[in-house]
Formats: structure tokens, C-alpha cells, sequence
């Protein structure tokens, strides 16, 4: 028995020379290239708000990830493929708008036409996943339901790509979107980021508000609890959590179409990459936590966009940016290894992690 | 989906709309016009059509079966009713893309699909065909679900024989191709021509002799069994060294038979074998999900090409240093590297369970992948350009006598033998016991004095081990070594197999290689929507048959005991893809 615990403290002691070593690493370099002084204020903070722009939608895509976790248990590894259908879809409508000429009439009245097609073209698919795939699995041992989710998520993506083609479609020019605003250290703010930044916030704000003081929102918070204590306080539980999905689902059309907004560019693969980083900022806020998935998200984009050049370039890296995604995983990493619950998260007991 | 509802008229409305939007997203998917090419029966089905008809049916069958307590004719009409409003959709489809073009959102609705759809003809004679066609397939599948049961097994492995003898027609003219006496006799059975499937009298042929073979099959068995058992145990052994020798023997002849295309095929199946026994033994046996499985096999063949290379030197394409070692040297330290990053990637997931170890481990193979295309590390990986002209395996004087197919067949025949006789030792361990201790509890495993620190990591290094030289001689033999061919789809492609065919059987994983990976190799055309079927797979698999085709006893066990006891008929044996080593 002795021993074991030796063993183990051992795997304690490697954990964290790991995450130190990963830690000096960072703070050497980002040291050496401020240092260096290759990069001016403005470029820093250029940097910082295409990085809170790209974590807005991080953010929003986190929160489906942490609902449906808090309340299922499961990683929604579709998710992504959720985001992925809002934004392809809401192309159409943006294509035949813009090709009217609507678009420049009357752009708000347009932007919430898409969003709306999007949001809807997610809720469809979110609904469809939780009633076909995940309701008949959730008693199934915890592999099960997860590997249900690869495939679906596959199945989707595929989907996308026969029904729509492999080519990558984009987004027509919005003229009225172009466009910015000086502002601190003379760096030009564009619309598209204060739109992005401002739709999130508020889209937050109200979820926020929805889950705290609304009848429906005590619910979903019951639920995510205790499924069979909620269900004999008379709470729907298969009610409610269609409605995370609903939640989760809309949120993620809505970043879809945010996303297009700013890439342009469409395609059946799109939603891989941002749906492991929003999975990585539900983590980092704590998983589970609606506020920590908001602040998970933001730091996970200053993290990626700011962090990328500050602690690779002072080593000579070339071409640092082309390492933005496995920084994001290695944050991932580390968070795992120091701070399983994240940011926010309360200390989980070990079924829930 | 089959939930009792009240009538089966709303049964029969539900069912069809099901079937409808399957087959309206099958065909705008693009499925029905590709399959339309290739011919299963000549001149009268093609696997386009099959597939519509199969939708058809089997949901038809589906209506049928949900309603046991109905009057015959109410089951029929219902049936009839199902498969008429499934093809509405489709006709609707037809209408509304005769006027209006739907190519700039769906691609595959083109003119040629419609009149497809339509069987070729025109106006309201065509939709009325469609309608019969849709209604004739519903009621065939009610009628299916009249046949006794003791005959619908053989009768569906019958219509699948056809099928798949159908499609796999232009491989069997290659390889019978070399046997002119062969030829001869079978000449009758299969079309002439590219993609044409059987003739009528052929597949009359296969479709009775396949009906037949699984129809007296249990008996065959059940006497040949009581037979053996009836033997002494000497006379027991020689009979299975006697089969396992003919097995040998059929296996080393292959390539003969085969020829260099269908043996190149085997070679990349066989790899997938290799990575497929890794992998089962992190997922099946000790229940952890790598996602990222992928990064061990490339972490081989980069080693292989690293080490192996002779395009050295400052130019482009070429790498700054490497040792220029030969196959064999390189071939350890392949595996070596790979176990050292599988104990690497280990340690920080020691704590992790499930959905993280998923994510996290998904991470790792990207991060690998990553850092091989990335300029930092270009001068040693090749970056984009990748890595080229690796060593080729050595035999001494052999290698001048075989085709360089046929080198690698017998070099992966071997890696694979080797490598199934350390797994299968290694699940009838005491290790292997712990392994599936901590994989149904690791709580308990715990408690019971299983070290879950070694446990773990040793999964994780064998796995990484069998990758590692997966990759390794995946480099050798594809001659270049480029990122991505290391990217996520290869890692999901593996996770399928052992899936489909059975986490934790040895067997289900070798079949399974097999079907997912050799039959969309072989066809083309599927491997367009094989990443969609693979997904569809993996979602009916977990939702019907967690355990897997060919399941492992425990696992069964394990999966089965939270549904209440009794709960579902047990299905009776069935018919079993490549049967190889299932004793």
C-alpha cells in the first residue's frame, strides 16, 4: 500500500514539472519577444481584440458544450457540426439578400434574418441529435453515448458535403459591415468585430439571466443537479433537456453565422477546429458553469492570438502563427493537469469529471 | 422508432415520412446516381436502385413488424402505404426541380437525376411508375414479414450474397482471369464488361446456392462439432493444427492468386489490422477512448523516414540530417519512439476519464500533426513537403525473387501473426485481467490492488507500440511520408473498426479491417460517402449492437447487464464475415 502511494505521488511530481517546464517555456519567450520589441502597442492591441472577437465565438459555442454537459454528462462531440449547419445554411439567405440588394437597404433587418435562419437551422439539428442519438443512450456506460457523438458528428459533416458539395462556398460581401472606427493607440476597431463582440455579450447577458431567474431556467439548474430528484419535484426532465439543446443549439447557429461574418469562407469541415476550441473553453471556465464558459472563451482567444506570437517569437519560431491551434491544445493540457475545474468551476466530485 | 402508437395508419404515415426524408437525402447526397453506375444484376438492377428499394423495404418491414396484432390486410396496406409515401417525396423532388434549378444549393440535382428518378420516362406516366414502384417495394416488405422465420435469415443472406458477389464482379473476372479453365465454367455468371454486375442467371444462381448454404448451416456444424468433440484429444489437436496449416498455407499462396493490385489492397488492409490490434487493446480492453491514435502511427513513420532517408542535403524535398540506416535498424527505434511517446501521452491522462481522455488525446495526435507540417520543424520533418524515399525492407536474395507487393505481403503477414499471438497472450493474461477489471470499474479495479498508474500506461505503450510499427512499414511501403496523411479521419477510421466489429475481439477487429477498410478500398465510388457511412455506423452500432458484430463474451456481458434481463430475444448465430480464427 506504501508503495502505491509513492507511485502515485510520482505521477503528481512529473504532472507538474511538465506544466512548469510548459510554464517557464512561456514566460522566457514572452520575455525575449517583448524584448526584442519587434511588435508595437498597437500591434499588441490589434492582437488582444481580434483575439476577444474570435473568443466571443468561442464563448458562444461553449456554452451548448456546458449546458448539455452539465446537465447529460457527455461531451456533445457534435456540437460542432450543430455550429457548423447554422453557418452553412444562413449562406443562402445571405446570398440571396446580398444579391437583391436587401442586404444594403436594410442590413440590421438582414443580419436578423440570418441569425434567425441560422439559429433555426441549428435548434432543428441539436433536436434531432438529442432525440435520435443521445435519449435512447442515457443509461448506457459513458463510452457508449461518446462514441455515438464521433459518429454523429462524422455522419453530419459528410452529410454536409454530399448534400452541399466539398468546395469551399463563401459568404458574399456585405459592404455595409466593412468599415472601422480609430480607436486607443491608433488601431482601427472594425464593425464586424464590435457587432461580433456586442452580439455575444448580449446574447450572454440574457442566457445568463434566462437560467438565473426564470421558472424554466430553475429547471434546467434542477435537472443538471439531480435528473431523478427533478423528476419527482414534477420537473420534465426530457422537457428540459431538449430545451438545453434548443439553448445550446441556438447559440451556436447564431456563432455560426457570427463566424461566417468575419472568415467568409464555408465549408463542411469548418466546425472541427473551433468546436475542440470552444470544448477547450468550457473547460478552461469550468465545466458546467455558464459564466465560466463566457470567460473560458475570451481567454482562450486573447490566449491564442496574443500568446502565439508573445511566447513563441522570442525563440525564433518562424511562421509562430501556424502553432495557433496546438497552443490551444496544450492550454487544454494544462488546465487539465493544474486546475481540472477551470476558472470558475467548483471542486467536481470525481463522477462528474 | 417503432413505438406502439394507436393505429398503424399513423404508424404507416410516420414510417413513410422517415423513409421519404432518407431517400430524399440519399439522392440529393448524390448516393442513387453514383450507385446508378454500377450494375448488380445486368439490365435489371443496379445498386442505385437497390438502394431506394432496400429504404423501401426495409422501413415497409419496419411498419409491418410494429403492428403484430392487426388484421393481414391492414399490416399490407399499411406497408403498401409506407413505401408510396416515401417515394412522394422523391416525386415531389422531381416536381419541383423541373422547375425550379436547385444546382447552385444541391450540386447533385441535375436533369440526368430526375430522369433517373422517373425510371426514364416522362409526365404523369412517370410519376404513377414511381408511385407503384415506391407502394410495390413497401408491400414486398410486409410481405417479407410474413416469411416463417426460420427462412428470412437465408433468404436476406441470399439477396446479400447477390449483392455483394454484384458489386465485387470485376475484381473476381481480374483474379479468376488467371485460370482459363475457370473461366470457362463461370463465364455464364458474370456480365461482360466494366461495372456490370451478374447476369440473370447468375445471380439466380448465387442467390440459391448462398439461401442454401445458410439454411442447412447449423446443421453442418452441429454434426461436425459433436463429431470433433467425439474424437480424443490427440486426434482434436492434429484436426486444428490441420486447419490452422491450410489456413497458412491459403494465406501464403494469396498473392499468386491475387495479383498486384488486389495484394497492394490486402497490404493496406493489413496495416490496418496491425493499428486496429493496437488500438483494441487501449479501447477494447482497457475502455480508454484515444482519439488521437493516429499520432503513434505517424510518430512511426516519421522515425522510419527519418532514419531511412537518402534525400538528404539543403534542396528542397529534402530533410538536414539523417543516419540513412536500413529497414531493419530503423524498424525498433520506430517502435521504441512510439512507446515513448505512448508513456509521454500517458502521464498527463493517467487522471482523465472517458470524455476528457477523448478530447485530450484527440489533442495530442493534432498537436503531432501540427508540429510535422509546421515551418519550426521543417528542416527535420519536411514540413508540407514531407519526407521521401524511406528504406525498403531487406530480404537478402528473396527480395530480388518477389514483387515488391508480394515483399510487403509476406513482411505484414508475419508482423500480423505476431502481433494477434502478444495480443491474444497478453488479454489471457493476468495483465489482460486487470485491463478489463479497469475498464468496467476502475474504482474497484483499485480496491482489488490493480496498479492503475502501469495498468494504464502499459495500455497505452502496447497500443502506441503496434502503431508505431504500423507506421512504420506504412512508410516504407507508401515510399513518402506527408502530414496529412496523419489527420483525425485516420484515427476515426481505426476507432470504426474496432467498433463495428467488436471492442475487445480479437476477431470483430480482423473482419472488421476487412469490411470497413478493404471493401470501400475495393469500390471506389463508396469511398466518397464511406466517412458517412462509418458515421451512421457507429451511431447504429451503439444504439442496437453496442457490443459489435463480432462481440467479446465479457464485453457482451457487461453492455447487456443494465437493459432488464430477457429483455430482447438473443439473435441466433449470425452469418459472420471472414470467419478467420474463431474458435
Amino acid at each position: 500500500m506504501r508503495r502505491f502511494f509513492e507511485r502515485y505521488d510520482l505521477v503528481d511530481v512529473i504532472m507538474w514539472l511538465i506544466a512548469a517546464t510548459i510554464l517557464i517555456g512561456a514566460l522566457l519567450g514572452s520575455v525575449k519577444t517583448v524584448q526584442s520589441g519587434k511588435y508595437s502597442a498597437a500591434t499588441w492591441v490589434d492582437l488582444t481584440l481580434s483575439g476577444l472577437t474570435q473568443g466571443s465565438v468561442y464563448a458562444l459555442i461553449a456554452l451548448g458544450y456546458t449546458m448539455v454537459y452539465g446537465i447529460l454528462r457527455m461531451i456533445n462531440f457534435a456540437h460542432s457540426e450543430v455550429f457548423m449547419s447554422g453557418a452553412y445554411v444562413a449562406l443562402f439567405p445571405a446570398t440571396w439578400l446580398a444579391a437583391s440588394g436587401f442586404m444594403n437597404e436594410n442590413p440590421v433587418l438582414g443580419l436578423i434574418i440570418l441569425f434567425f435562419v441560422g439559429a433555426l437551422t441549428s435548434v432543428t439539428v441539436a433536436v434531432l441529435l438529442e432525440r435520435i442519438a443521445y435519449r435512447p443512450l442515457r443509461r448506457a456506460p459513458r463510452l457508449v453515448p461518446l462514441i455515438t457523438a464521433i459518429g454523429a458528428s462524422l455522419f453530419l459533416q459528410y452529410m454536409f458535403r454530399g448534400l452541399f458539395g466539398s468546395t469551399v462556398r463563401s459568404y458574399p460581401p456585405m459592404p455595409r459591415l466593412e468599415g472601422s472606427i480609430p480607436g486607443p493607440f491608433g488601431v482601427e476597431i472594425e464593425y464586424i468585430q464590435i457587432l461580433v463582440i456586442v452580439a455575444a455579450a448580449l446574447m450572454m447577458l440574457v442566457l445568463y439571466l434566462y437560467v438565473q431567474r426564470t421558472r424554466a431556467g430553475r429547471a434546467i439548474r434542477a435537472v443538471s443537479e439531480d435528473k431523478d430528484v427533478a423528476a419527482l419535484m414534477g420537473i420534465d426532465v426530457d422537457g428540459t433537456i431538449v430545451q438545453t439543446f434548443v439553448l445550446g443549439g441556438a447559440f451556436a447557429g447564431t456563432a455560426g453565422v457570427l463566424y461566417a461574418l468575419i472568415y467568409r469562407q464555408i465549408t463542411f469541415f469548418m466546425g472541427f477546429i473551433p468546436g475542440i476550441k470552444a470544448f477547450t473553453a468550457a473547460v478552461l471556465g469550468g465545466i458546467g458553469n455558464i459564466p465560466g464558459a463566457a470567460l473560458g472563451g475570451l481567454v482562450l482567444g486573447v490566449t491564442e492570438s496574443v500568446g502565439t506570437i508573445l511566447f513563441l517569437d522570442g525563440y525564433g519560431v518562424p511562421a509562430p502563427y501556424q502553432l495557433k491551434d496546438a497552443i490551444a491544445f496544450i492550454v487544454l493540457v494544462l488546465i487539465l493537469i493544474l486546475r481540472p475545474s477551470g476558472i470558475l468551476g467548483e471542486r467536481l466530485a470525481r463522477t462528474k469529471a | 422508432m417503432t413505438t406502439r402508437s394507436s393505429s398503424p395508419w399513423i404508424t404507416a404515415l410516420r414510417s413513410g415520412a422517415i423513409a421519404g426524408g432518407i431517400a430524399l437525402l440519399l439522392t440529393l447526397m448524390g448516393m442513387v446516381k453514383t450507385f446508378d453506375e454500377r450494375d448488380i444484376v445486368t439490365g435489371v438492377m443496379s445498386l442505385g436502385t437497390s438502394l431506394l428499394v432496400s429504404i423501401y423495404l426495409v422501413i415497409g418491414y419496419g411498419t409491418a413488424r410494429s403492428h403484430p396484432g392487426s388484421p393481414l390486410g391492414v399490416r399490407l396496406a399499411a406497408s403498401t402505404l409506407t413505401g408510396l409515401i416515401g417515394e412522394l417525396f422523391l416525386v415531389g423532388l422531381v416536381l419541383l426541380g423541373q422547375r425550379v434549378n436547385l444546382r447552385p444549393v444541391f450540386p447533385n440535382a441535375s436533369p440526368e437525376l430526375y430522369v433517373l428518378l422517373q425510371f426514364g420516362g416522362t409526365g404523369i406516366r412517370a410519376y404513377l411508375t414511381m408511385a407503384v414502384f415506391g407502394a410495390a417495394c413497401g408491400a414486398l416488405g410486409a410481405g417479407l414479414s410474413l416469411v416463417p422465420r426460420q427462412f428470412r435469415g437465408p433468404l436476406i443472406t441470399g439477396i446479400l450474397a447477390v449483392v455483394l458477389i454484384g458489386l465485387l464482379e470485376d475484381l473476381i473476372h481480374i483474379t479468376i482471369g488467371a485460370f482459363p479453365a475457370v473461366v470457362a465454367y463461370t463465364d455464364w455468371m458474370l456480365a461482360s464488361g466494366v461495372q456490370n454486375g451478374l447476369t440473370s442467371a447468375g445471380a439466380a444462381v448465387v442467390f440459391i446456392v448462398a439461401m442454401l448454404v445458410v439454411l442447412f448451416w447449423p446443421g453442418i456444424r452441429g454434426v461436425s462439432q459433436t463429431r470433433i468433440q467425439a474424437m480424443p484429444v490427440g486426434q482434436r489437436h492434429v484436426i486444428a493444427i490441420l486447419a490452422y496449416g491450410i489456413l497458412a498455407v491459403a494465406l501464403l499462396l494469396l498473392p499468386n492468386v491475387l495479383g498486384p493490385y488486389l495484394t497492394d489492397v490486402s497490404n493496406s488492409v493489413m496495416i490496418f489490422v496491425l493499428m486496429a490490434l493496437g488500438l483494441n487493446i487501449v479501447v477494447g480492453f482497457a475502455g480508454l477512448l484515444d482519439l488521437g491514435y493516429v499520432a503513434f502511427f505517424a510518430i512511426g513513420a516519421y522515425t522510419m523516414g527519418i532514419l531511412t532517408t537518402t534525400a538528404i542535403g539543403g534542396e528542397s524535398g529534402q530533410i538536414v540530417w539523417g543516419p540513412t540506416a536500413s529497414f531493419w535498424t530503423a524498424l525498433p527505434f520506430a517502435v521504441l519512439f512510439s512507446i515513448l511517446a505512448g508513456v509521454l501521452l500517458g502521464i498527463p491522462v493517467l487522471r482523465m476519464r472517458g470524455d476528457y481522455l477523448a478530447i485530450v488525446t484527440l489533442g495530442f495526435g493534432e498537436i503531432v500533426r501540427y508540429l510535422a507540417l509546421s515551418d519550426a520543424l521543417k528542416p527535420y520533418t519536411g514540413g508540407s513537403q514531407g519526407i521521401v524515399e524511406p528504406a525498403i525492407p531487406s530480404l537478402g536474395r528473396l527480395t530480388a525473387s518477389l514483387s515488391s507487393q508480394s515483399l510487403y505481403y509476406y513482411l505484414l503477414l508475419a508482423l500480423v501473426a505476431i502481433v494477434i499471438f502478444i495480443a491474444i497472450r497478453m488479454r489471457d493474461s493476468r495483465q489482460g485481467r486487470s485491463w478489463m477489471a479497469m475498464r468496467e470499474d476502475e474504482d474497484v479495479a483499485q480496491a482489488v490492488g490493480i496498479r492503475l498508474v502501469s495498468t494504464k500506461l502499459l495500455a497505452f505503450a502496447s497500443g502506441a507500440a503496434m502503431a508505431g510499427l504500423a507506421g512504420a512499414v506504412f512508410a516504407s511501403k507508401v515510399g513518402s511520408i506527408y502530414p496529412h496523411s496523419f489527420d483525425l479521419l485516420k484515427s476515426i477510421n481505426v476507432l470504426a473498426i474496432v467498433i463495428v466489429g467488436g471492442m475487445g475481439s480479437i476477431p470483430g477487429v480482423i473482419a472488421g479491417a476487412l469490411v470497413l477498410f478493404g471493401l470501400p478500398e475495393l469500390l471506389r465510388e463508396f469511398s466518397e460517402y464511406r466517412y458517412f457511412v462509418f458515421g451512421a455506423m457507429l451511431v447504429a452500432m451503439m444504439l442496437f449492437r453496442p457490443e459489435g458484430v463480432i462481440p467479446e463474451a465479457k464485453r457482451k456481458q457487461e453492455l447487456h447487464e443494465l437493459s432488464e434481463p430477457g429483455g430482447e430475444p438473443a439473435p441466433e448465430v449470425l452469418a459472420s464475415p471472414g470467419g478467420a480464427g474463431s474458435v
